[in-house]
């Protein structure tokens, strides 16, 4: 039992920064039908723009609690990334709405690697420290009920509310405001919801923000909880968030929510008994394949997810 | 004469080398019914996707209430007063009855009276009423159409443009839907009408335009032109 607590608490944690990073990828395959490939690496961005500003207020004003520092950087990172999704949207996926499929994902990729040289010129090769700005001292978990309580810290807990925040926070825009409104409509027919006098560019615009401005968020807290920062950092989370929205329904936002939790869980637990139950042939080094595990399930059993409709309703 | 309401000159539409519509002329003046009738690919759909700004117009000029007005987008036009009910009526499917209903008055911030002219409009087609909460996806044929229609009223249009709205319809359904167009056409709305059923569309407009093969080949009064031997013979199959 005291082991399950434990890998519930970190899949929680895990789980809902990959859903935050599936909300983005979500999104704009419901409006676009594209998969932005270069979305991890917004995440990437996010984190050391983050991390450049945590140094210089820092150095501007160090007598500024820690907390105020981090909430600086997370704005400022959230409002870069928002402007960088946009412009990945503007240059690299409107020329070719009408492709073939194939080319906004090879433009995607094209975009990622990018970035990637980018973060490498700007931040370095190496990993660098991010500090962490919240407490990491240990938080006992139903303490006195066991010999070997679960631990966690502020951090992690942090992430998770403020993950869970941020998702219910989506889902009430996109379920109950003018706004959410005219991006479903978007999404289910962009030609008759501009004969309702809405553009559907705005919303494809507004709709890349949100999603940049999650991964900034998300990039930061992985930094956070991780306490480092690299060029590189944004690739598996990427892949990860991908499996995610697959997992829930690609196009689907409750089905990222569930889809990041799940997979999250299914990592943390998957590791967690993977030694005990192989007898320590695999270890939890094996953390990774979870994902490619489900990702494959998924395509064979389910291809539309647990939440998707079927294909062959859509149009 | 003062300017019509819409006017259209030598409009052209292609798909590459093929010319859907070669020279149209077209005057609507403000209040009046008008109905563009012809045969399957005469080029009246792509007609009203130019005027409504879903397709570009190869050549020639569009004039709205004394403004060009050709090339710009569906959501500018409708800012302007015309709003077009699609073939196919294009409802959202994943939408409820009432948010396709509010998604019809995007752009209005009058909450309050967008709300009296619902109720109005659930005199009309009380169906809807009805099935306000579920999703329109799961609507009939008919009760689709007035929700397209119901939508397309709430964005107070001076110029409603209804491409196809009688097909596959129930002939009660139709009757229903041309009652309610009457209706609101006696307010002050001008209608533009494409129907295949060119009875029905001579019978409920003033004026017709019937195109062939992408030009126009014959206009005058829809009275007139139901006693026509060409229209008769052509398309209301006597």
């Amino acid at each position: 039992m005291d082991g399950f607590i434990q890998q519930l608490l970190n899949g929680l944690m895990t789980g809902s920064l990959y859903a935050l990073v599936a909300l983005g990828y979500t999104m704009v395959y419901g409006i676009l039908r594209i998969i932005n490939f270069a979305h991890g690496d917004v995440l990437m961005i996010g984190a050391l723009v983050g991390l450049s500003v945590i140094r210089l207020v820092q150095a501007a004003w160090p007598a500024l609690p820690p907390v105020l520092v981090l909430l600086c950087a997370t704005l400022v990172a959230m409002a870069v990334c928002a402007v960088l999704a946009v412009v990945i949207e503007r240059v690299a996926y409107r020329r070719l709405r009408h492709a073939p499929r194939l080319a906004p994902l090879i433009s995607g990729i094209g975009v990622s690697l990018l970035l990637q040289t980018i973060a490498m010129l700007v931040w370095t090769r190496n990993p660098q420290m991010f500090p962490q700005l919240l407490s990491l001292a240990p938080i006992e978990v139903l303490a006195g009920a066991s010999a070997h309580p679960a631990i966690t810290n502020v951090t992690a807990l942090t992430t998770i509310a403020i993950a869970l925040s941020v998702m219910v926070a989506l889902l009430v825009l996109v379920e109950r405001t003018r706004f959410g409104r005219a991006m479903r409509a978007v999404a289910e027919n962009p030609q008759v919801a501009s004969l309702m006098g809405i553009s559907p560019n705005r919303i494809i615009v507004i709709t890349f923000a949100i999603g940049g401005a999650l991964a900034a968020l998300a990039g930061i807290m992985m930094a956070s909880n991780y306490g480092s920062a690299h060029f590189y950092m944004g690739f598996l989370p990427g892949i990860k968030a991908f499996t995610a929205a697959v997992l829930g329904g690609i196009g689907n936002l409750k089905g990222a929510m569930l889809g990041g939790l799940l997979l999250g869980l299914i990592e943390a637990l998957g590791t967690g008994y993977l030694g005990a139950a192989t007898n320590g042939v695999f270890g939890s080094n094996y953390q990774d394949v979870f994902a490619f595990i489900v990702l494959i399930a998924v395509l064979v059993f389910r291809p539309s997810g647990l939440l998707g409709e079927r294909l062959a309703t859509r149009a | 004469m003062s300017e019509a309401l819409l006017n259209v000159e030598g409009l052209q539409v292609r798909y590459g080398a093929i010319e859907a519509v070669k020279s149209l002329d077209l005057h609507i003046a403000e209040g009046e019914r008008v109905t563009l009738i012809g045969a399957n690919g005469a080029g009246k759909s792509s007609s009203l996707k130019a005027l409504t700004g879903l397709l570009p117009a190869a050549k020639g000029e569009i004039r709205f209430a004394g403004r060009s007005i050709l090339g710009q987008a569906p959501e500018k036009l409708l800012r302007q007063g015309i709003a077009m009910v699609p073939e196919g009526r294009g409802i959202f499917a994943r939408m409820s009855v009432l948010e396709n209903l509010q998604a019809g008055a995007f752009l209005r911030r009058d909450n309050e009276q967008v709300q009296r002219e619902m109720r109005q409009l659930f005199e009309h087609f009380p169906r809807l009423e009805e099935r306000l909460h579920q999703s329109a996806g799961l609507l009939s044929g008919g009760e689709q159409q007035m929700l397209a229609l119901a939508r397309a009223l709430l964005s107070r249009p001076r110029l409603l443009i209804l491409d196809e709205p009688s097909m596959g319809l129930a002939p009660i359904m139709v009757e229903k839907i041309f009652q309610v167009i009457d209706d609101v056409c006696r307010q002050g709305m001008t209608l533009l009408l494409v129907e295949q059923n060119a009875r029905l569309a001579l019978q409920v407009t003033d004026r017709a335009y019937v195109m062939d093969t992408g030009r126009i080949t014959l206009t005058g009064p829809s009275q007139a032109l139901l006693e026509h031997p060409e229209v008769r013979s052509a398309y209301l199959g006597e």
